[in-house]
C-alpha cells in the first residue's frame, strides 16, 4: 500500500447506506419511461407437457393489451439460443434453449407465450386469458430417477438425460485405497435451494429506433458480460447496446445469468419500437430464476488406522434442471478441486455427472460448488473421526496441509498462503472447547434436558478465479481479469471507474478507501462509478468473491499509475528529478526541502490546464489498469456451531456460532463482518430450513416464502466473529475474498453439531435440512420406536 | 404479484357495511386488517369482486373487561389484546395467545374479528376462543345473533357466518381458569404446526376442569375432549402426561411439508403437556 494509510482497514461507514436506507436508491423496478409497455410471461403449469395449441385472441382483445406472441411468433427475433458459456467437456450435450419454447414445456415455469400491455396489471390480467392446450407428459425431477432405464426423457432429441461426465484425477487412487486401514464411505444429499435476493429480478429496455440503439437496465450482476451475450443472442451490434445495472438488491449468483426475460424485453422493444419492462413476482422468480445446489454425493476416504488420509474418491450427480443456463454445467465443478478441503493426501479422484430433469435450471448460488465440496469433506472428516475414535479437532490437525505458500493440495491446486492450524487454535481459544465437552458429558450423564452438540468446519475455498489462461483450460467462456480507470478531476476530486458490478457488497466504500489512501485524497473526495457499459467500457463484473481480489486490485494498480504520472509532473513543475520527490498523503515534496511541494490536487489542475507539461506528457491525470491475477486466492477459516436439540420435538436451536475467518488483508472490517453474517445465515438456512421440493409430476411445491422457509433474524443466534490475517501472495493488496466463505463453511458446521448431539443414540446422518420432524424420527428410530 | 381487479368501498358504519356486503353477494369480502385476505389476493388465490373496508370503524375497536365476561370489538388488534393489562388479568390465555401471533407488524394490523371470521384452522386465536367457550356476536340484515365458538368454525376457511353478516364482537366468559397457549413452529412468524390452548381450573394442585383447544390439528380448530376428561383429577406432570396421550384419539391431523400426521399428533401431545404446565406455573 501507499504510505500514509488512513482508510484501508479502518471502520468507515458505507457510503451506499444513506441513499439505500432513506429510500433514494435507484432500482430497475422504479424506472419509468414515456410509452413504457409491460411484459407478462405465460408459463407452463406442468413439469412436462406438449403444447397442442395456443389461443391468444382473448388476451389480445383485453383492455390495455398491445400485443401477444407465441414462441413461434418470436422465433425470427433470435440470432442464437440463450447462451451457455461453459461447455465443460468435448461431448457435453447442450440442448437448444429459447426464450419462449414452441413445442414442449420442460419445467414448471417454462415460458410458452408473452403478453405486452400498457400497465403491469393489464399484462398480468391478460396473461390469464391466454389459452394453452397442453398434453401432460411424464416428468422426472430426481437425478437418480432421471438416469434410470426407461426414465422420461427431458429432451426427446437426446439419447438419455445425462449431460456430461467430468473427471479430475491426481495420483494413484487405487493404490491409496488398497493400502488403507480404514475406508469411510458416505452418501450425502445437497437439497435444491432457491436464491432469495431482496430485490426480485427486473428489466427495462429502451429502444432508440432511429439509431438502432438499445439501453437495457437490468438487475444483473454482469452488465458487461450481458452486453456481449445479448448482442450475440439478438443479433444487435454490440456497440448499439448499453447495459446498466443501477442499484441492485442482492444476487447471490442468481443474477449472474442471461435470462429469457431480458432477451424478451430486448426483442419486444425492437419489434414494437417502445420501451418494455418486466418485473418478477416473488413466486414467479421461484420458477423463473435459477436454483442452486441439488446434488447427490458419494464420498470415500482412504486412511490409516490413526486417521491420516491417503486418498479421496468422490462421485457426484448434479441436477442441471431442464436447460443449461450460463454456467449450469460448470457450477458443481467449481467445487471439484476442493473436495479434499484443507487436508493432505496422496491421491484424489473426482467425477461429476450432470443430469437433465424437469425442473428449473440450476446455476451459481452463493459459493457455487464450494459449499457442496466443503459439506462433503467436513462431514466425512467427522465420520472418519468417529471411525478411528478421535476427536473432530484432532482428526483435522492430523490432516491439515502445512503452513506455507503455494501449498499443493491433493485436488491439484496450489493454495496461495495457508496457516490452518493457527486459525483453528484461535477459534478454540475463543470457544472454551473443553468446557463445552464437559457440559456435554454432564448432560449425557444426567440423561435429561436438551441434547448439546458441537460441530466444526475448517474450510478452505477459492475465489477470484484466474488467470484467464487457467479459465481457458477449463473451457470457461470468459476471462479472469477486471478493469479500473482512475482519474483526478480538475477540481482535485478523484473518480474511480470499476468493471466490478456491486449489488450490495459495498464496492463504492471499499474502492474509495483504496483510492483515497493510494492517491492521498479524502475518502469523501472519491466517487466510484460502476454498472454501466457506457461509463466503464471494460469489466468482468461481480461473482465468485472476485471483486476485491481482482477489480479492487485493478483500482489500486491504476491509482499507482496516476501517482507515477503525477510524480513526473510534480518533478517538472518543481524543477527536480522525480526521484528526488517523496509522496506522503497526497503531497509530493522535495526530499530534505519539505516546503517545496505540490499536492495531487494542484497537479490535477495543472495537468488539466496543461500549460506546462513534461516533455511528451499528455494532458490530464488519469490511468487505467486491466488486471489478470496470476492465481486464485484461497480464504480459509474455522467455523464452530453449538446446538441444543429438544429431544421431544426434534427442534434444533443454534446457541452459539463462532466464525474465525482468514481472508487476508481486510479493507473494511464492517463490510467483511457483514459478509460473514449474511453468508453464515444462508449456510445455516440450508442446514436447517431451506429446501425446494418438487412433486414427482414436476410441480414446485415450495412455491412461495410461505413454504420455502427462509429464516429471519429471530431464528439465528448472535454470531461471534474473529479473524486471523494471512495475506495472499497472489496480489499486491494481499487480499482474498469473503463474499461466500460464510455460506461455504456454515452448513457442515451445523449438521456436524446436530450429529454430535445425537451421536450417543448411534445416529450418524441427518440429511439437510435437519427439520424437526427428521430429527425427531431419527431419535425415535434410534430408540426403537419408543418415542 | 398484483391482485386481480376488484372494487373497493369504505363502509361508514356497520349497517352500511352489511348493506354493501349484501349487495356484493358471494363475491364481496370484508377487509379489516387485511393480513389474511391481502396475501391471498396477491397470489390470486382469492379474487373478491368487491372489498368492503371496515378498517376505519373505530367503535369496533375495544377490549372491555366486565364482571361476567370480556367483550372484545372485532377490530381490536392482536397487539391490543396482547398489551391490555386488564385482559391479561382477566383472561391470560387470550393475551398470551395474541402475543404469539405472527410478527409485530401482523399484530399491529391484524384484528381478532378478521382472524376469527377467516376461520383458518392454523390461526392461533380460534383455538384459544374455542377453549374459552367464547361466543361470536354477528350482525346482518336480520339483526344481531350470537354463535357459540363450538358452532362457529365449520371447515377450512369456512364459518357459520351467513352472506351479509359481519362479526362485530367476541365475548369470553370469565371463569377464573388459568391459561396458556403453546405452539410449535419452524420460524417465528410462521403459522403453528401445532398450537395448544389450555384453560385449567384447579382445586389445590389437582385439576378440576380442563378445556383444551387445538390449532392446526384438523379442518377446524378442535377441542380435545378425551384429553379434557382425562385431565380432571390430574395432579402433577405424570398424570398430565398420561392424559395428554389421549390426543392420539384425534383422527384428523393434516399432513403437509412441515409435518406428517404422526408427527403432528406427537407434537400435540408434547404441546398439551407444556401448555398445561405453563398454565398452572
Amino acid at each position: 500500500m501507499a504510505t500514509g494509510e488512513r482508510y484501508v482497514g479502518g471502520g468507515v461507514l458505507r457510503k451506499e447506506d444513506l441513499t439505500l436506507l432513506t429510500g433514494q436508491g435507484r432500482f430497475v423496478e422504479s424506472i419509468t419511461l414515456p410509452g413504457l409497455l409491460h411484459l407478462a410471461v405465460v408459463r407452463s403449469p406442468y413439469g412436462a407437457a406438449r403444447i397442442r395449441g395456443i389461443e391468444l385472441e382473448a388476451a389480445r382483445a383485453a383492455a390495455g393489451v398491445v400485443a401477444a406472441f407465441t414462441g413461434a411468433d418470436l422465433a425470427e427475433e433470435w440470432a442464437a439460443p440463450l447462451p451457455m458459456a461453459w461447455p465443460v467437456t468435448e461431448d457435453i450435450r447442450i440442448p437448444e434453449h429459447w426464450p419462449v419454447t414452441q413445442d414442449v414445456a420442460r419445467y414448471q415455469g417454462d415460458a410458452v407465450a408473452v403478453v405486452v400491455a400498457r400497465t403491469r396489471s393489464a399484462a398480468l390480467d391478460a396473461a390469464e386469458l391466454v389459452e394453452v392446450e397442453y398434453e401432460e407428459l411424464p416428468a422426472v425431477t430426481d437425478v437418480e430417477a432421471a438416469l434410470a432405464d426407461g426414465a422420461p426423457k427431458v429432451h426427446a432429441s437426446l439419447e438419455d438425460n445425462s449431460c456430461y461426465t467430468w473427471t479430475l484425477a491426481n495420483g494413484d487412487v487405487e493404490a491409496a485405497f488398497a493400502k488403507a486401514d480404514v475406508v469411510v464411505t458416505q452418501r450425502y444429499t445437497q437439497p435444491r435451494l432457491i436464491p432469495n435476493a431482496m430485490e426480485p429480478r427486473a428489466v427495462v429496455v429502451q429502444p432508440l429506433p432511429a439509431a438502432g440503439d438499445f439501453t437495457m437496465w437490468s438487475t444483473t450482476q454482469i452488465p458487461h458480460i450481458a452486453k456481449v451475450l445479448f448482442a450475440l443472442t439478438l443479433g444487435i451490434p454490440e456497440s448499439k447496446l448499453r447495459v446498466i445495472a443501477p442499484d441492485v438488491g442482492g444476487g447471490f449468483g442468481s443474477k449472474l445469468n442471461i435470462y429469457a426475460e431480458e432477451a424478451l424485453c430486448l426483442a419486444l422493444a425492437r419489434r414494437l419500437g417502445r420501451p418494455v419492462k418486466w418485473v418478477a413476482g416473488r413466486s414467479e422468480g421461484y420458477v423463473a430464476t435459477t436454483h442452486g445446489r441439488d446434488q447427490i454425493q458419494h464420498v470415500e476416504l482412504a486412511a490409516t488406522s490413526d486417521g491420516k488420509i491417503l486418498g479421496y474418491r468422490f462421485k457426484l450427480l448434479a441436477n442441471m434442471g431442464a436447460y443449461l443456463q450460463l454456467i449450469t454445467p460448470g457450477t458443481p465443478l467449481l467445487g471439484g478441486f476442493l473436495f479434499c478441503g484443507s487436508y493432505g493426501g496422496e491421491a484424489y479422484h473426482f467425477e461429476c455427472t450432470g443430469v437433465f430433469t424437469n425442473t428449473t435450471p440450476t446455476d451459481a448460488y452463493r459459493g457455487a460448488g464450494r459449499p457442496e465440496a466443503t459439506y462433503a469433506i467436513e462431514r466425512a472428516m467427522d465420520a472418519l473421526a468417529r471411525e478411528v475414535g478421535v476427536d473432530p479437532v484432532e482428526i483435522r490437525r492430523r490432516n491439515f496441509l502445512p503452513k506455507g505458500e503455494m501449498v499443493p493440495s491433493p485436488g491439484g491446486l496450489a493454495f496461495d498462503t495457508t496457516d490452518f492450524e493457527m486459525n483453528l487454535d484461535r477459534a478454540l481459544e475463543r470457544l472454551d472447547y473443553e468446557g463445552l465437552r464437559a457440559e456435554q458429558r454432564a448432560r449425557r450423564e444426567r440423561g435429561d434436558g436438551k441434547l448439546l452438540g458441537v460441530g466444526f468446519s475448517t474450510y478452505v475455498e477459492m475465489c477470484g478465479i484466474a488467470p484467464s489462461q487457467a479459465l481457458g483450460s477449463l473451457n470457461y467462456g470468459a476471462g479472469g481479469w477486471d478493469a479500473a480507470m482512475v482519474r483526478m478531476l480538475p477540481t482535485g476530486k478523484a473518480e474511480v471507474v470499476t468493471g466490478s458490478s456491486p449489488h450490495g457488497q459495498g464496492h463504492v466504500t471499499s474502492w474509495s478507501q483504496i483510492a483515497a489512501d493510494a492517491l492521498g485524497v479524502a475518502f469523501e473526495d472519491v466517487t466510484v462509478l460502476h454498472g454501466d457499459t457506457h461509463v466503464a467500457p471494460l469489466g468482468m463484473n461481480t461473482y465468485g468473491s472476485r471483486s476485491l481480489a481482482v477489480g479492487g486490485v485493478a483500482v489500486s494498480l491504476a491509482c499507482g499509475r496516476v501517482v507515477d504520472k503525477a510524480k513526473t509532473l510534480a518533478g517538472h513543475l518543481l524543477e527536480v528529478s522525480p526521484d528526488d520527490l517523496e509522496f506522503e498523503r497526497g503531497t509530493f515534496s522535495v526530499k530534505g526541502v519539505p516546503d517545496r511541494k505540490k499536492t495531487i490536487q494542484e497537479l490535477a489542475f495543472a495537468a488539466w490546464t496543461a500549460h506546462s507539461l513534461p516533455e511528451g506528457a499528455e494532458p490530464g491525470l488519469e490511468a487505467s489498469c486491466v488486471y489478470d491475477p496470476p492465481n486464485f486466492t484461497f480464504p480459509f477459516g474455522t467455523h464452530v456451531c453449538v446446538v441444543e436439540i429438544d429431544p421431544e420435538t426434534g427442534a434444533v436451536e443454534i446457541v452459539r456460532y463462532l466464525a474465525v475467518d482468514d481472508c487476508g488483508n481486510v479493507i473494511n472490517p464492517q463490510i467483511v463482518d457483514g459478509q460473514v453474517h449474511g453468508g453464515v445465515a444462508q449456510g445455516i438456512a440450508a442446514a436447517l430450513w431451506e429446501e425446494a421440493v418438487y412433486a414427482p409430476d414436476g410441480t414446485l411445491e415450495t412455491s412461495s416464502m410461505l413454504n420455502y422457509l427462509v429464516p429471519s433474524a429471530a431464528e439465528l443466534p448472535s454470531f461471534e466473529l474473529d479473524r486471523t490475517v494471512t495475506p495472499s501472495n497472489t496480489n499486491p493488496l494481499g487480499v482474498k475474498g469473503i463474499g461466500e466463505a460464510g455460506t461455504i463453511a456454515a452448513a457442515p458446521a451445523v449438521i456436524n453439531a446436530v450429529i454430535d448431539a445425537l451421536s450417543p443414540l448411534g445416529i450418524t446422518d441427518i440429511p439437510m435440512p435437519a427439520t424437526p420432524e427428521r430429527v425427531w424420527r431419527a431419535i425415535r428410530d434410534a430408540e426403537g420406536g419408543a418415542a | 404479484m398484483i391482485p386481480a381487479p376488484f372494487e373497493y368501498e369504505r363502509a361508514a358504519d356497520v349497517a352500511a357495511a352489511v348493506t354493501l356486503l349484501q349487495q356484493g353477494g358471494v363475491e364481496a369480502r370484508l377487509l379489516a386488517g387485511g393480513h389474511s385476505l391481502l396475501p391471498l389476493m396477491r397470489l390470486r388465490l382469492a379474487r373478491p369482486r368487491l372489498l368492503v373496508d371496515i378498517g376505519g370503524l373505530d367503535d369496533l375497536r375495544y377490549v372491555r373487561v366486565e364482571d361476567e365476561r370480556v367483550s372484545i370489538g372485532a377490530l381490536a388488534t392482536h397487539h391490543d389484546l396482547a398489551s391490555s393489562a386488564q385482559l391479561r388479568a382477566a383472561c391470560a390465555l387470550l393475551a398470551r395467545t395474541a402475543e404469539q401471533i405472527g410478527d409485530p407488524q401482523v399484530r399491529h394490523r391484524g384484528t381478532i374479528g378478521g382472524s376469527v371470521a377467516h376461520a383458518d384452522p392454523a390461526s392461533d386465536l380460534p383455538a384459544a376462543l374455542l377453549a374459552l367457550d367464547a361466543e361470536m356476536i354477528v350482525q346482518g340484515t336480520e339483526g344481531t345473533r350470537s354463535i357459540a365458538a363450538a358452532d362457529f368454525f365449520v371447515g377450512p376457511l369456512m364459518s357459520a357466518l351467513r352472506d351479509g353478516e359481519i362479526l362485530t364482537e367476541v365475548r369470553v366468559p370469565r371463569t377464573g381458569a388459568a391459561g396458556a397457549y403453546v405452539k410449535f413452529q419452524r420460524r417465528a412468524q410462521d403459522w403453528a404446526i401445532v398450537g395448544v390452548a389450555a384453560a385449567i381450573e384447579r382445586d389445590g394442585s389437582a385439576i378440576t376442569h380442563a378445556r383444551i383447544g387445538l390449532c392446526n390439528m384438523g379442518p377446524t380448530p378442535l377441542r380435545a375432549p378425551g384429553v379434557e376428561t382425562a385431565l380432571v383429577g390430574a395432579d402433577g406432570p405424570g398424570a398430565v402426561a398420561t392424559a395428554a396421550t389421549r390426543v392420539a384419539e384425534l383422527k384428523t391431523p393434516p399432513a403437509d411439508q412441515n409435518a406428517s400426521a404422526d408427527y403432528r399428533r406427537h407434537l400435540a401431545e408434547v404441546m398439551i403437556r407444556r401448555a398445561v404446565a405453563a398454565a398452572v406455573a
